[in-house]
């Protein structure tokens, strides 16, 4: 009964949908208040039938009713009750309900706090959202409807996919969808600003607070999956160039690139039209994502089902989506204008160029992604485009933006004197330098890319670290304190934020370079020496865990004659698939991961196997520079001058 | 140096630096494609030597065997079989008889395999692998049709 209540409940969320993307703007059009004023009572009410219709699929996953046919594939008794909440978006259903509802989630955020918007533009953006939800939905119940029952019911569930029952994988998807849900709300921002024609800098502070929201959790999404790959797979890889991490890592260049960009149009009130067109970009880059993911297209680690007709209606979707945002941007982008003029010696150059090769960016790894799928559906040829690639044209168009981003915060708007800007420049030129042969020097074996490496991440972190000397710096008979409590947020969340791409950088490169791992057969009390440590096969014990049956080992480590570590890695049989699943073992630290895998036994007795050892010096710098890439962009969002700009507005 | 010349070089500028970049992508993309072949075209001699690519099938029952950290296997698209060398740790989901995709180089008639791919549920057959089997499916029923045709 209830799975049929959640199912109605979605029907009636998909009519509240269609009215509200109708009735508002129409409204706006017409100027009648009172149909304008029933945007935010719609919105509120849409997210309370898709939350009602969520609550419904959980509510069968947690009392395990196998006779809805979605809960059956991707639930068992078995499974624990987080992972039996997790589970909810487990499958494409679930994982689209999960989608949609955040989307109503954000329309909702932007509802309330949107009050002090003008009524006309609140209308419209609530409206596109709205329509969006409405496309969702409509996808939702007519191809993929989560509470379709089974006749008769199973008696017992085919269990969630053994990969996803982890903590990370418990938080990646719905941290990724926030991200590219949340660039909806630029979208919807830069739509209605179209519609409405009034493109001045006001759009861009209402939508900048949501943008750095979105971009911070699609950025900790990103690393949240990053890393349960790490943790997962079993071969200590963080990143694959995977056409699914692809389908996240394009909105995510492309969001920067909005990121900034709105920066300069609120401050400069320039690249107006450039910066409505990449928030049409970045949100159509998060469709093709979602779209990538969910159809099946793709032979990938999440192409878990392949169903060509859920894919023709998601590119429908998008190209309606697509098509009709950019027509309305071609007729009205060139009302526009080109704003105020600046120096190429300025702030906005350096932005302008990094938006530029962001893009570019971008755009080779869409070319990298696109190409073999398009080549197949063409001419039936199967060719794929690997690692080396992404690689070869990824460090040269990342070098120039790094060299900019360290060189933009220390020019001035419109422009400045060539002198003043070497003054500036003076202490990060000497600074860097200094901090990367020190650095370069304590770390072994340093090659010639690595050096490169820590140059890049050491020039963010010299121009980070001046930019934060001199704002601090005791004046006007302030204290350091108190110049530190009057920091503006954004200033200190671009700097937290641009920090985290050096501590990034650092992790990248030296993981890259100094990473040594080895695959050989050990046998029960044999040893071998893998990156300075011994690694020694200690013991190998059969465990039962509460869905699973398992191999573990026990390995110890030791450097120079002392016991560092002992890790605990497990080959799994999970009992309701019969799949199995290598959990490794990983002793972590700010320096180096010690990383061991059990991939399979060499004999009858199984007291020799064949093991996987790595030890990655600096990856958790990786993660770290995410974590506060991500916190910066949570710290730009809360900026109190958001709050006042509206209620200045209305 | 007038405005205009000023503008002239900007531009100049940005369109040298666009080009340098699709250079850069479309030289980068040309050299590292990575091509598919099945392993009826590698026995009929299709797939290039010490060039690598990427085979995939399915892995021959009793074909597996390990000598320490090197496996040998087969991968048969139904019609040819294609022995293949590999050093290392094999994903979880390799199994006699199921679907496999591997990328490496042959040598002489023998694929040494630099990575065999994970995929990542049991019942998920990756599309080389599908598409190779459905080839070599239709290859033996066109064979077939012809046959009846001369008798």
């Amino acid at each position: 009964m209830i799975p049929e209540l959640g199912h109605l409940s979605l029907w009636l969320a998909l009519g509240v949908a269609l009215l509200l993307s109708s009735l508002p703007p129409l409204g706006a059009h017409r100027q009648r208040e009172d149909w304008m004023a029933l945007a935010s009572p719609l919105t509120v009410l849409l997210a309370v039938l898709i939350g009602l219709g969520y609550a419904a699929l959980t509510q069968a996953f947690v009392f395990s009713d196998f006779s809805v046919a979605y809960v059956a594939q991707h639930s068992n008794r078995d499974l624990p009750l987080a992972y039996r909440m997790a589970a909810v978006w487990g499958g494409h259903e679930g994982s689209l309900l999960l989608w949609v509802m955040l989307l109503a989630a954000w329309a909702v955020a932007v509802a309330l706090a949107g009050q002090q918007l003008p009524t006309a533009l609140r209308a419209r953006v609530l409206a596109v959202m709205g329509s969006l939800a409405a496309g969702f939905l409509l996808f939702l119940l007519i191809t993929s409807n989560p509470f379709a029952r089974l006749v008769p019911a199973l008696p017992e569930g085919r269990d969630l996919n053994p990969l996803l029952q982890d903590p990370g994988m418990v938080m990646h998807p719905p941290m990724l969808y926030m991200g590219y849900v949340g660039f909806a709300v630029a979208f919807a921002f830069a739509i209605a600003a179209l519609a409405g024609g009034e493109l001045n800098s006001s759009w861009a502070r209402f939508a900048r607070p949501w943008t750095s929201t979105a971009w911070a959790c699609l950025t900790l999404g990103i690393a949240l999956g990053s890393w349960w790959a790490y943790t997962e797979l079993g071969w200590g890889g963080w990143w694959f160039w995977d056409p699914v991490e692809n389908a996240s890592f394009m909105p995510w260049l492309a969001g920067t690139a909005l990121l900034h960009s709105l920066a300069v149009s609120e401050k400069r009130g320039v690249f107006k039209a450039w910066t409505v067109l990449l928030a049409i970009v970045t949100f159509s880059l998060s469709l093709l994502g979602t779209f990538l993911v969910r159809s099946g297209v793709l032979s990938s680690v999440h192409a878990f089902a392949t169903d060509p007709q859920r894919g023709l209606a998601i590119l429908i979707f998008l190209v309606l989506v697509v098509g009709g945002s950019l027509s309305l941007y071609a007729a009205r982008a060139s009302s526009v204008g080109l704003g105020a003029r600046f120096h190429w010696r300025s702030r906005e150059t350096t932005l302008l160029a990094n938006n530029v090769m962001l893009l570019a960016a971008c755009g080779a790894v869409l070319l990298g992604t696109l190409y073999p799928m398009a080549l197949d559906a063409l001419s039936g040829q199967k060719i794929s485009v690997g690692p080396p690639y992404f690689e070869a044209v990824f460090v040269p168009l990342m070098a120039p933006v790094i060299l900019l981003m360290g060189l933009g915060p220390l020019m001035r708007w419109k422009g400045m004197e060539s002198t003043e800007l070497l003054r500036r420049l003076r202490w990060p030129l000497l600074l860097c330098p200094l901090a990367t042969g020190l650095h370069g020097w304590a770390t072994e074996q340093m090659s010639l890319a690595a050096w490169f490496g820590l140059l890049l991440a050491w020039w963010v972190l010299a121009t980070v670290a001046l930019e934060v000397a001199e704002r601090l710096r005791p004046a006007a008979g302030q204290a350091w304190l108190a110049r530190a409590r009057a920091l503006p947020r954004s200033v200190a969340a671009m700097l937290l934020a641009h920090a985290g791409i050096g501590v990034f950088i650092i992790g990248v490169t030296l993981v890259g370079s100094l990473a040594s791992s080895q695959d050989l057969p050990l046998r029960l009390g044999e040893h071998t020496e893998v990156g300075g440590h011994r690694f020694e096969l200690a013991e190998l014990q059969p465990v039962d865990g509460a869905n699973y049956r398992a191999m573990r080992a026990t390995v110890k480590v030791s450097r120079e004659g002392r016991v560092v570590a002992f890790l605990h890695p497990e080959k799994r049989l999970y009992r309701s698939q019969e799949m199995p699943m290598t959990e490794a073992g990983i002793d972590s630290g700010l320096w180096r991961d010690l990383y061991v895998s059990l991939s399979e036994p060499i004999n009858e007795q199984a007291d020799a196997w064949i093991v996987h050892i790595t030890v990655k010096p600096y990856i958790n710098w990786i993660w770290g520079g995410c974590l506060l890439m991500g916190l910066g962009g949570l710290l730009a969002a809360s900026d109190q001058r958001y709050r006042r700009s509206g209620a200045r507005h209305s | 140096m007038k405005p205009r010349h000023r503008r002239l070089l900007i531009v100049g500028i940005g369109l040298l630096g666009v080009g340098a970049i699709i250079a850069l992508v479309m030289n980068a993309f040309r050299s590292n494609l990575v091509f598919f072949y099945t392993p009826s075209q590698v026995a009929a001699h299709e797939a290039p030597q010490g060039r690598s690519f990427r085979i995939g099938g399915l892995v021959q029952t009793g074909s597996v065997k390990r000598e320490g950290l090197r496996v040998h296997f087969i991968i048969s698209d139904g019609s040819e079989q294609v022995p293949v060398s590999f050093d290392g740790a094999l994903p979880d989901l390799f199994k006699e008889g199921k679907g496999v995709v591997a990328q490496g180089q042959l040598q002489g008639t023998q694929f040494m395999a630099r990575e065999v791919l994970a995929k990542h549920d049991e019942n998920y057959m990756p599309p080389e692998a599908a598409d190779a089997l459905q080839r070599s499916q239709q290859a033996r029923e066109r064979a077939a049709q012809s046959m009846k045709g001369t008798q």
